[in-house]
């Protein structure tokens, strides 16, 4: 049961020394069980929640973005706060299914999948905004390079071109790295599959896979090559995305740290979504011998140190800012702190930010759940109010004063954001039900047994240490 | 070849008790010569495709060949219009040498994109997938190699195969449940 790890052996992945079939009943039970009450009453909020969304939805777009509460100096504010947020939780995702796997943590295998979905949906919520942004969603088409009768064509030096390929590229690529991760497992669903009806659509959607070796050869070097090209993927959208600022001449905007600070910030946000989905989904569906405090505690510290970069960052502006000499970008950050935002800052930026993720340096705060959730909550928070600050703060007090101004959100951006909220989470609540919620086929793999050589006097015998560390 | 019920054989094929059991199995089947023959695991086992004789999986080209055909793809999509079709002057930046760079963003993105379609539909494509129906689903027991079960299966079409000999070298190699699977 100590998943605490020792100097020289390696705490087991799964716990109380589960075998193949335990896994694939209790990972294949989520689907196949009839759904814990607890799940029907967070459905019934987020479904509530994500109806009141797509009405704000209808609503603005019969309407117009005149609804939202957009105006000089401010032309983006909640909209693109709300972009950028959804975007950077989409990160965690792909970090942990294509980054960890390269680098060979063979812990991502209990929380591959959920998070990939996650990154999923977060997408979706994204993509919503600057759609809706565009003004006459129908033109949303405009963006494609498609030959119109008008001869027009983009500017593909544009950061915003450059973000339209880069964040559906990212969603393609994602859905395609799921998919494929997803077809061994959706192979076990359909061979437990006991309707007709699970039969034939687990089946369709599982193309016939056998687990033959020779097709998980191909199987291997495809998911490695999938990891391999994400891996520069994942980093390039976050970039992207802050190019969208910082190739501006805005004070704040205008930063060549950007790209680097927007990316750990993605993965610091995505993993706090992470936990925030799975440490509730973990227990509503008794998952704690395969998400174990081990888990959570690698995840708590890579929120540490992506949230201290992000805090160095936070710092480094400052530094920039008073370096430059340049008055508008040390009145910019002046602003910042003491301006009329000035609560967002303290509040979102240095306490939920910077301050709340260095509980993780202690171990007792790794490994409390209550406590990583708080810490969670706060970065949450913290990162959306960090987009807001970047994006409304830059643009409500730029170089003259006679057009200073601030922002004031209507009822109808406050309940799109707060429908994506319950979008997002009713997409992740019906995949838990629909689909296998963690990669079955990968955490066999942790097992010691999993191990050709298992058990033989020649191999290395590694049940006393939980199984080698190398795949 | 047929069996006394008139059946089309398959295959012969046997269940192992663990992933290790299968893997010196699989050894002892690619020493006594066999070609067509596969094993069937939950999981990808580390060291399987040695044991069985197999090489390095090529699907690397089928990537390689993705991320090449979306670099041109994205070269042609920028340029043509950029420099033919509508050449336009923002920030006094004209599309020409120097501006070059601006454009590597999308060229990358797509780059990445065609890989990814690459890999996907080769793991198919290479896999025979999708195939809903196969005679190894004949074989009530095989629904476990999706979850616990480890099975090793001989073709018919193996130009070593007989009964007598498959049967044997299964038996002999550790494996249990050893039974002829119908083609139809």
């Amino acid at each position: 049961m100590d998943s605490v790890e020792e100097p020289l052996s390696r705490a087991p992945l799964v716990l109380n020394r589960r075998n193949f079939s335990w896994l694939t009943e209790r990972i294949s039970g989520v689907v196949e069980q009839p759904a814990p009450r607890w799940w029907w009453v967070c459905f019934t909020i987020t479904g509530t929640i994500a109806t009141f969304g797509l009405f704000c939805l209808g609503y603005q777009i019969s309407t117009g973005v005149g609804t939202w509460g957009l105006n000089h100096p401010v032309g983006w504010a909640w909209d693109i706060t709300n972009f950028v947020f959804w975007i950077g939780i989409g990160h965690a995702g792909t970090l942990i299914s294509a980054i960890l796997y390269l680098l060979r943590q063979r812990w991502r295998t209990s929380i591959n999948r959920s998070a990939e979905a996650m990154t999923l949906f977060a997408v979706m919520c994204a993509a919503i905004f600057p759609g809706v942004h565009v003004g006459r969603v129908w033109m949303a088409w405009y963006l494609a390079p498609l030959p119109n009768n008008w001869g027009i064509w983009q500017n593909f030096r544009s950061p915003l071109m450059w973000d339209v390929f880069a964040v559906s590229t990212y969603f393609t690529v994602s859905v395609l790295f799921w998919y494929t991760g997803l077809i061994p497992d959706l192979a076990t669903l359909r061979d437990r599959a006991t309707t007709k009806i699970r039969k034939f659509l687990f089946g369709f959607f599982a193309c016939g896979w056998r687990g033959s070796n020779r097709n998980w050869r191909h199987y291997e070097m495809a998911y490695l090559l999938l990891a391999g090209i994400s891996t520069p993927l994942v980093l390039s959208v976050h970039s992207v995305v802050s190019f969208d600022f910082a190739t501006s001449i805005l004070p704040t905007w205008h930063t060549t740290i950007f790209p680097p600070y927007f990316v750990a910030g993605a993965i610091f946000g995505g993993f706090a979504m992470v936990l925030t989905l799975l440490i509730p989904a973990r227990a509503m569906f008794k998952l704690h011998d395969i998400i174990t405090p081990q888990h959570i505690d690698k995840m708590a510290k890579i929120i540490l140190l992506t949230g201290s970069f992000v805090g160095y960052a936070y710092m480094m502006e400052f530094f920039t800012a008073w370096y430059s000499g340049n008055s508008y970008e040390r009145f910019a950050f002046w602003n910042r702190v003491f301006g009329p935002y000035w609560w967002y800052w303290w509040v979102g930026m240095l306490f939920c930010n910077m301050l709340s993720p260095q509980l993780f340096w202690f171990r007792w705060c790794r490994r409390n759940v209550y406590v990583v959730y708080f810490v969670c909550m706060c970065v949450n928070a913290g990162m959306w109010f960090e987009r807001f600050i970047i994006i409304v703060g830059g643009l409500h007090r730029d170089f003259i004063p006679s057009s200073w101004g601030m922002f004031y959100p209507t009822w109808v951006d406050l309940w799109t954001y707060i429908g994506t909220l319950g979008i997002f989470t009713s997409l992740f609540l019906l995949f838990v039900r629909f689909l296998p919620m963690i990669a079955m086929s990968e955490v066999k793999i942790t097992l010691p047994e999993a191990d050709a050589h298992y058990g033989s006097t020649n191999g290395q015998h590694p049940a006393a240490a939980g199984g080698k560390e190398r795949m | 070849m047929r069996t006394p019920f008139g059946h089309n054989v398959y295959a012969m094929a046997a269940e192992y008790p663990s992933a290790a059991a299968l893997y010196e199995a699989a050894k002892i089947v690619r020493d006594a010569g066999f070609k067509r023959w596969d094993v069937h695991s939950p999981f990808p086992i580390h060291g399987m495709d040695e044991a069985m004789g197999l090489k390095k999986s090529w699907l690397s080209g089928w990537v390689l060949f993705g991320g090449i055909s979306g670099l041109l793809t994205a070269v042609l999509m920028e340029f043509g219009p950029s420099s033919i079709l509508y050449p336009l002057d923002v920030h006094g930046k004209p599309t020409n040498f120097m501006t070059v760079p601006a454009f590597f963003p999308i060229m990358f993105e797509m780059t990445v994109l065609f890989s990814a379609f690459g890999a996907f539909f080769a793991v198919l494509i290479m896999n025979g997938l999708p195939r809903p129906h196969h005679p190894i689903f004949n074989w009530d027991r095989f629904s476990r190699a999706t979850n616990d079960g480890f099975f090793l299966v001989i073709e018919a079409r193996d130009p070593r195969f007989t009964e007598v000999e498959a049967r044997e070298l299964l038996e002999k190699s550790g494996g249990q449940h050893v039974t002829i699977i119908h083609d139809d």
